[in-house]
């Protein structure tokens, strides 16, 4: 099951420069928020800048990580 | 691509024919999911019609629908043929007044009021999707 740290350190290892807060919304490991603070977003929509979140984690999204709530920072 | 998928070109033809579209989980009257609530709240209170489609009645409805708009999740708001975004993203647009602007109505006059960030951040979502 899927942690909050583990989603952080593998959205910071996966975007260049970013820094994530995430977390555990029910406490189930399968409902997630993230906030994610990244250089790599600036000059992109919101879209982009959140499919860029969910690359981090292609299919696991939908599948293991019901939901994953996401808010975009460019800095 | 595979050469005939009938799933697949009949959610196309939906999107095509609906100036605006949710695909959502449930029906707008009895969404069974909280972020398509909260999605279907949004348009709401925006006070543009829309169309929904429930994708919970089989699988393929939604694999289908994340092949063609490259999306994981649902809800997804589709405006004029394009993909603007799940919940997070309709909600985002809702507060900012951009989903009214977006949808082409005025923004209800309970909606937050339009407050400009310290980054600048495009406005028009025509320029912003590729």
């Amino acid at each position: 099951m899927p942690t909050a740290e583990e989603l952080k350190r593998r959205i910071e290892a996966g975007i260049p420069g970013a820094e994530a807060e995430v977390e555990d919304l029910n406490g189930t490991g399968d409902h997630f928020r993230a906030t994610v603070t990244a250089p790599a977003f600036a000059g992109k929509s919101r879209l982009e800048q959140h499919r860029l979140v969910y690359d981090v984690f292609g299919e696991e999204v939908g599948g293991p990580i019901h939901a994953l709530s996401i808010k975009t920072r460019t800095q | 691509m595979s050469e005939s998928n009938p799933i697949r070109e009949a959610i196309q033809q939906a999107i095509d024919e609906h100036d605006v579209i949710l695909f959502m989980k449930g029906t707008p009257e009895q969404p069974a999911c909280g972020f398509s609530a909260r999605t279907v709240g949004a348009l709401q209170a925006v006070g543009h019609p829309f169309a929904a489609v429930d994708v919970l009645p089989d699988p393929r409805i939604r694999q289908e629908l994340s092949a063609i708009s490259e999306w994981p999740t649902i809800p997804q708001l589709f405006v004029r043929g394009e993909l603007v975004g799940g919940c997070d993203i309709v909600s985002e647009m809702y507060e900012s007044g951009e989903l009214a602007q977006t949808l082409g109505v005025e923004p209800p006059e309970d909606a937050p009021a339009v407050e400009p960030e310290a980054a600048p951040r495009p406005m028009g979502i025509e320029n912003r999707l590729g």
